[in-house]
This record gives C-alpha cells, structure tokens and sequence, in this order.
C-alpha cells in the first residue's frame, strides 16, 4: 500500500534527521534584516556546518516566539520593552547586528524626478489627510515638480513589525498629531491604508499597485527596483537613504546605552538620513544547551568581524567600531 | 396559440437556457482556474524545484524540495493519527453504537468538521507547540488530523452502513463472532467506499495552509526531525505568493501546480474506485 | 444425517468465566477498542472548546459584550474590539451568498432536471472538483487574476455606473471587500450546487408529473412545484455555504487588504476575524492581546456552528420528507 512505501522512506530520513538535530538552531524575527541575516547563516553554514533556520515573521513574532521559549534567539528591529523583558522567564539581550534605513518608497507614473517628501508630510499621508499625489503639502516639499492627480494608496503592514516601529517613532518626532493621534510601536492603529505581510508583502503591494506609498527596508527597496523619496532630515535637508546617509546617522549617536537599546531616528547631522535604526538580535542570558551556546556566541563573534563585510552590497550599513567593541564584551555575559 | 401560452413557452425557453448558462459559468469557472494553473505552472517548474533548497529573500532560483517532504511527512503523521481514530468511531457508529450516544458523537463529528481551520490551528498551538516550546511537523500533523477524523469517521459510517444486514447475519450464522464478521466481511465489503473516502480526505487536508501557520511554521532548509519546524507546500505557496519578487511568484505557482495535480489525481482516483468496483452480494 | 442440535441454554456461568469468555471471543474488546476511538473524538472536541473558553478569558473578563461592538483595535493599549472583523466577515460572505445562489442554484436545477444522468453526474463531478481545490491556489489565483482585474475593469466600471451609491465610492485599490467575496463566491459554488442538486433530486418524479399533466411547462414545474418542494435543502446548502465562506482564511487574507476598520464601499480594504487571526496570532503578546485573538476564534467558531447546525438540521428534514411523500 501507499503508506507502507512511503514509511519505508520516511523511516531512513528521520534517523538521519535526529543525529543532526544538535546542529539546528531555530530562530525567528524580523523581516527587515531578513536578507543579510539569511545570507550569512548560508555562509556560516558552509564555514562551521551549523544550521540556523531563521524564519521572517516580523519583529512582534519574533519577540513572542522567544518569550515562549519556541525559537533559540529572535531579531527585532524594535528594542524590547521593559514590561516586554520582565514577562521573560530568562532575559534577553540585545545585540545589534546592522543599521539599515527604511525607505518611503512610491508607485506613481508621472512624476519625473524623484520625490522630496518631509516628515509632517508623510504623517499627513498616512494619517489619511492628504490623499492625493498633487495634494498641497507634497507641492510645498517638491517645487515645481509636475504632480499627477492620483489617488495615493496607503501600504502599511498587517503584522507587528520592526519597521513600522522605526517608521511611527520617526513620524511621532517630525509630528506631534502623530504622536497624540497614533504613537508609535510595532503594531499601531493605522488610520488608513492597506497592510501587507512582511517588508516583503508591503513592497509586493506597492509595486502592484498604482499610486501606493509604502515604507520598507532599503534593500527590499533596491532589490525590487523601487522609486524612492527624499525624505527631510533635522538639519532641513532632503536626504535619500543610501550607505552613507544611513551610516552618517548612527554617526550622530552620541552614546550607545549599555544596554544597546538606542533609537537613531531624526537623527542630527546634514548628510543623516532621519529613518534609520539598528536591529537586533535578541539573545537569552542564560542558553543551557552548551553547544548551541558555542554555536550562538561563536556566530556572534564572527558576526562582529567579517559578518560585517557583506553589509553594503545588501543595503544595509555596518555597526559603528565603537558599538562593535562594546559588542564583543557582552558576549562574555551569555551564561 | 395564446398570447400568454406564447409568453409562458418562450418564458420557458428562457429561464431553462439561463439555468444552463449557470451551469456553464461554474464549469467554465474551473477550467479557466486550471488552464491558468497549468500554464503559469508548467512553464514556472524545473528540476530544481524538485531537488534544491530554497535560496534566501529575493535570491533567484533554489527549490522546494524540503517542502515536498516536509508536507509528506506532516500529512503522513495526520494519516496516521487521525485515519485509525476516524475509521474506529466509524465502525463503532455503524456496528455497535447505541442511539444516544451514537447522536452525540455523530454531532461531535460534525462539528468537528465545521471547524475552522484557522481555529483547529489555534487549539494545536495551544495545546502542542505551547507545552513543547517548539513548532514542529507532529503539531502540524495533529492539526490535519483533527479535519481528518470527521471526514473518515463519516465515510467509514456512511459505507458501513450500507453493507446489506443479510451478511452480517450469514456470517453470524456460520458462528463467527461479531467482531470476527465486521473485521473479515463487512469492512471489506465496503473497503472500497472506506478507501474513497480516505484518499479525499487525505487530499483534502495536504492542501490545508492555515493551521500549519502555527504549528509546523517553516523552515529553510530540511527539518532535522518530527520536532523541528517543517516547510511544507501550502505555507511556501502563501509566503511566496505574496512576495514582490517575480522569482518567487514562479515558484509558487509550480508549487501550486504539483499541489492541484496530487489534489486532482486522488479526486480521479477515489471516484474510478467507487464507479468501476461494485459492491459484492446485494440484497 | 444432519440433526439440527438443539441450541442448548448456556448453563449459568459464574461473572467472571463468563467476562473472560466474551474477551477470549474478541467481541468485548473489539466494542471497548471502538468505544476508545469514538470517545476519544468526544474528548478531543471538547478540549478544543474548554481551550478556546480558558484563553479567551482575560479578554472577556475585561471587554465583555462590548468587544463585539468596539471598533478599536489597539495592541498599544490592550483596547480590542471585534466590530471591524465581525462586519468584514459578514459582508464577504454575504455578498459571495449574493454571487453566488442565484449562479448555483440555476445549475444545480439544470443538473437536476434537464442534463441527462451521465451529463448530470459528470458534471457535478467536475463543479466538486472546485471544492478540492486548495484555499491558497486560489488565493495565489486571486493576486494575479481578480486583482487586476478589479483594479482596472470592474471596480471602475462599478464606480461609473453605481457610483452614487455609498457602497461603490472610494478609491479602487484591487484589494478587497468586494474581491473577496468573488473568490469565496468560487469557492462556495460547489457545496450550494452539489447540495441542492440532491435536495431537488430527492423530490418524488410524481409531483413533477402531476404538474406537468396539469399542463405546466417544464419551468413552471420545476420552479412552482419542485423548488418550493426542496426549498428546505436549498436553504440548508446556503447556509453550509455560508459557514465554510465565513471560516476561510488563506485566499481571504490574500486579498482582503488588511485594514483594520469597517468601511461601507465595497471597494474599500477590510478585514475578516480569520483573515485578522492568521496575520497576529503568531506575535501577540501580553496578557489581553493573545486572548483577544482567541476570543475571535471563539466568535468564529460559536458563528459556524450555529450556522452548520442549521444546514444539516433543514437539509435532514427535506431529504427524509422527500422520501416520506408518496
């Protein structure tokens, strides 16, 4: 019968499966930091044949899933809470692994430069109070830039996310409405707009859908070929998110916490671009399994150091040397 | 002829070619979903969907060869749990099932199976993934087999039932103990329609996406174990599909493609079984 | 020569040689084994709703009834109300109900009264093959067929032609109320056609007989007498329809647009409590949020069960009074 056969090949897979099940780590969390992250557990992969299969579900999934104690370590683009970390049974700590930039990126046919957007703007849109393309406030930022009258289609995500953190902090800074009407966290209530799953699903709908606006990570941006605005940083200048912009404002950071939880976004400085963050990797105090213990604190290490290296081709930008080296010394406090 | 028979005569015509037309729609309906499915997906398959891993966000090319395997091994595990259980209730609603009780676990049944998928996903997160601290294919097998369980049970019933009474009592005539008769005569006689049922049930639940959401979660690479996050079709299909990324729609619609073949195939086959084959000894 | 040995009375046995004779004979253990398994379904259904009851009881503690009406639905501040998903599901389905009877009832008469056996079972056998057609195909369908389509075609033309109605205003996004509700229209078609096609076959060939003596056409007969006569089973297979159309979740996610508020044009993005489940569940948090989920899953499932409780009360009354009519 069927079944008999397909026991007969099940049974060798499962015995070959439980001998390496020592070698697999199981992680989840956010979807922002997804490429690189994928990228150099591949290359970890090939270099110590440890396995870490990271699951993108978003920074709000990845937080519960190590709470429940159902993943090894998560990855949130939002530091954790301090209710978050006290409803932990052991803590967490941070450990930030890139800085990246969310992009504000458009759908728009018609429009032949790029956009120049400013903060109270981009509030105004996703609040629902500016809804067209040729509105007055998107004319103010972009003098003279011809603008079609298209409805604008607000993308936000459906899922808790990282990025949506990073986004509403940056839009509760720039305008004070935001801040009372909506705040800022990984899942707000958005006034308006349709959510997508994922960087991955709001990048999909704004490129299918004409006139959308949605904020995702640089490299999704990049890697889908997206159009994406000038967004206005603090010193009043319009800034698109590039390498250096994103890396420029971490540079304006004056120190980082010892506990690594720091918000960088409209941050100072001419050349920073004001929607950056960190991310990071949210590692248990205490891990009781000594060789995944070895596996997560040896990846770390190499994590800081050529890890490092594969940033900038994926769009992202590597940790500052100061934060690097207060890195490697909380290393030593994974028990 | 009258001018309201003419009326009555063409309003006839009318309304039996429109219920037609109905009927039309709906089959045209399927086909186009097919034609569109086979054509996305035959031009989007390729060896390596069969034998590679999938690549990382956005990365073109890799497979889903841990996905095929990992939706056998969860659909192995429902079968496996919820057919036995299933196919005993069945037995015992048709062979030995008092009226009342027979009620209440007919209705237990049927419930079951109205269910939402989402929700069962739910209650094996709750009662599997939460005390174990681990997704894993054994809490997405349960899952699929707690849909399993009613449509087997039913089926098993259903085609019990209808085995003539005459059997059963020429079997306990020539002094075989009851159990002996459901096990070596009834059931065989109706094992043809049991199987049926079975195998679209089975179908049924491999194409189930939501509860595995929770449960078996997904996994890059191949699962080292029942109790680690397994990929599997339906997940991949969803996560892949809602992508921007062109390579990864093709790759959801191979998948969707081998997906409806194995739905498709078990639907032709558990209908020859039970048109060609016919019961032995009616009446 | 058979004699026929008279079946001698089985002398009294004492209880515990007479137990250990009936398991020898296997009859005992085999009714215990299938007791087993038949209780075992009790058990396991009954722990799926104590579950549901425990996990949802933070939030019931701390909404009430009042979580049906709330339309806010904030995981900043632990404020959950249902009204947004609860109206998206009612109106998705709904509307698919819309599209879909009159669509499916049609074939399912045509089925029933005027294809030929072989044509007729061939294809109701084609049209339940729609219903093995897994949720996420048609979803995956969804994106790239209906949406554009809506996008470009439909949802205009709806606006131009119906635009002075609040349900078809707003911009047009593609992603749905109104794009949901096709789908699971689609995917409703086969259990509204198989259904009442059974309950317009059960109805006796006499009436149909009778009318057609009387001299009534072959629609006459069929919608005034045949109809009117499986009208019970049509209505249990509407109502089954709608329960499995309120439980999607995956091709409903896929294109509903996940907005978390209730919006009267049809056009508008929504949400539905399935829809809303599959996007949280696997990051809520805290003490309230995870039972406010839960708490829709019990909504979710206390509404189908009313609803399949119906579908299979009505259709049982019409097939058994089809047969019971001479």
């Amino acid at each position: 019968m069927k079944r008999i056969v397909l026991a007969g090949t099940m049974l060798p897979l499962l015995f070959a499966g439980a001998l390496s099940a020592a070698d697999t780590i199981n992680a989840a969390g956010a979807t922002f930091p997804a490429p690189i992250y994928q990228k150099w557990f591949e290359e970890y992969k090939a270099k110590t044949g440890i396995q870490v299969n990271y699951q993108a579900v978003g920074s709000g999934a990845g937080i519960k899933q190590l709470t429940e104690g159902t993943v090894q370590f998560g990855a949130s683009d939002v530091p954790m809470t301090d209710a978050q970390i006290s409803a932990m049974k052991v803590k967490a700590l941070h450990f930030p692994t890139v800085l990246g930039g969310v992009a504000v990126a458009y759908n728009v046919s018609g429009v032949a430069t790029d956009l120049k957007l400013s903060g109270p703007t981009i509030a105004a849109v996703y609040m629902g109070t500016v809804t067209k393309w040729n509105d007055a406030k998107i004319a103010a930022d972009n003098p003279g830039v011809k603008l079609p009258a298209t409805d604008i289609v607000v993308v936000h995500r459906a899922d808790g996310s990282g990025t949506s953190f990073i986004f509403t902090d940056y839009l509760s800074k720039v305008s004070p409405d935001w801040k009372t009407k909506v705040g800022a966290a990984a899942s707000v209530s958005w006034p308006a707009g349709l959510g997508g799953q994922g960087n991955a699903g709001v990048a999909g709908l704004v490129k299918q859908t004409p006139g959308a606006i949605g904020y995702v990570e640089l490299g999704y941006a990049i890697e889908n070929k997206m159009t994406y605005a000038d967004v206005k940083n603090s010193a009043g200048k319009f800034v698109k998110p590039t390498f250096e912009s994103v890396t420029a404002a971490a540079a304006g950071m004056k120190e980082m916490p010892d506990d690594f939880r720091v918000s960088i976004t409209d941050a100072p400085g001419a050349a920073s671009y004001p929607i950056s963050s960190f991310t990071w990797m949210l590692i248990p105090s205490q891990i009781s399994d000594a060789g995944k213990k070895k596996a997560i604190t040896d990846f770390l290490t190499w994590m800081l150091g050529d890890g490092q290296k594969d940033c900038q081709a994926l769009g992202y930008s590597p940790l500052p040397a100061a934060v690097v080296a207060k890195e490697k010394k909380q290393i030593a406090l994974v028990k | 002829m009258t001018a309201r028979n003419i009326y009555r005569k063409s309003l006839n015509n009318l309304m039996l070619t429109l219920t037609g037309v109905c009927a039309l729609v709906t089959v045209l309906v399927l086909f186009i979903i097919l034609a569109y499915l086979v054509y996305n997906g035959a031009t989007s398959v390729d060896p390596a969907f069969f034998t590679q891993l999938p690549k990382g966000t956005g990365e073109v090319g890799g497979g889903m060869a841990n996905a095929i395997l990992g939706s056998a091994e969860i659909v192995a595990i429902a079968s496996a749990i919820g057919i036995p259980i299933g196919f005993f209730t069945g037995v015992y609603l048709s062979e030995w099932g008092g009226a009342a009780f027979s009620f209440v676990v007919r209705y237990m049944c049927d419930l079951l199976n109205g269910v939402p998928s989402i929700v069962i996903g739910i209650f094996a997160w709750i009662i599997i993934v939460r005390p174990m601290h681990q997704f894993s294919a054994l809490a997405g097998g349960f899952a699929l087999s707690l849909m399993l369980i009613p449509i087997t049970a039913k089926s098993t019933e259903q085609f019990l039932v209808d085995i003539p009474r005459a059997l059963r009592e020429g079997s306990l005539a020539l002094g075989a103990t009851k159990w002996r008769t459901v096990a070596s005569v009834v059931v065989p006689a109706a094992r043809k329609g049991i199987m049926t049922g079975v195998i679209l049930g089975v179908a049924r639940v491999s194409g189930e996406s939501a509860p595995l959401l929770f449960t078996s979660l997904n996994n890059q690479y191949w699962s080292t174990g029942l109790t680690e996050p397994t990929a599997s079709l339906p997940v991949m299909i969803y996560s892949h599909a809602i992508s921007p990324y062109d390579d990864w729609h093709r790759q959801a619609w191979a998948a969707g493609l081998v997906l409806l073949v194995l739905v498709l195939i078990a639907n032709i086959a558990a209908r020859l079984i039970l048109t060609r084959g016919s019961s032995p000894a009616r009446g | 020569m058979a004699t026929i040995a008279a079946v001698q009375p089985q002398p009294k046995k004492s209880g515990i040689s007479n137990l250990i004779r009936r398991v020898r004979n296997g009859d005992e253990v085999a009714w215990a084994i299938t007791l087993l398994f038949a209780t075992s379904v009790l058990v396991i259904t009954a722990m799926l709703i104590g579950e549901l009851w425990i996990g949802s009881a933070a939030s019931r503690e701390k909404f009430g009834f009042g979580f049906l009406t709330s339309r806010l639905w904030n995981p900043v501040t632990d404020e959950f109300g249902a009204y947004p998903f609860l109206y998206g599901t009612v109106v998705t389905s709904g509307v698919a109900l819309l599209i879909s009877v009159p669509i499916g009832v049609g074939a399912a008469i045509f089925l029933a009264e005027l294809a030929s056996g072989k044509w007729s079972d061939g294809l109701t056998f084609l049209v339940e093959l729609l219903a093995s057609v897994p949720s996420v195909i048609y979803g995956l369908l969804a994106i790239f067929t209906v949406v554009p389509m809506m996008r470009e075609y439909i949802g205009p033309g709806l606006k131009a032609v119906f635009g002075f109605l609040p349900l078809f205003q707003g911009p047009v996004y593609g992603v749905g109320y109104l794009t949901a509700s096709i789908v699971l229209a689609i995917m409703i078609f086969p259990y509204i056609i198989s259904v009442s096609r059974e309950a317009l076959l059960a109805v006796p060939r006499e009436q149909r007989e009778a009318a057609l003596a009387l001299g009534a056409t072959k629609w006459e007969s069929t919608w005034q007498i045949v109809v009117p006569f499986a009208r019970l089973g049509i209505i249990g297979s509407i109502f089954l329809a709608f329960a499995r159309a309120l439980g999607e979740t995956m091709a409903v996610t896929m294109v509903i647009g996940n907005d978390m508020s209730a919006h009267t044009s049809l056009l508008a993005p929504g949400n539905t409590i399935a829809a809303v489940l599959a996007s949280e569940f696997n990051e809520a948090t805290g003490k309230y949020y995870p039972s406010a989920l839960i708490e829709l899953g019990l909504v979710l499932f206390l509404l189908t069960l009313i609803l399949n409780g119906l579908a299979r009360l009505l259709i049982l009354v019409t097939t058994n009074k089809g047969s019971a009519r001479v």
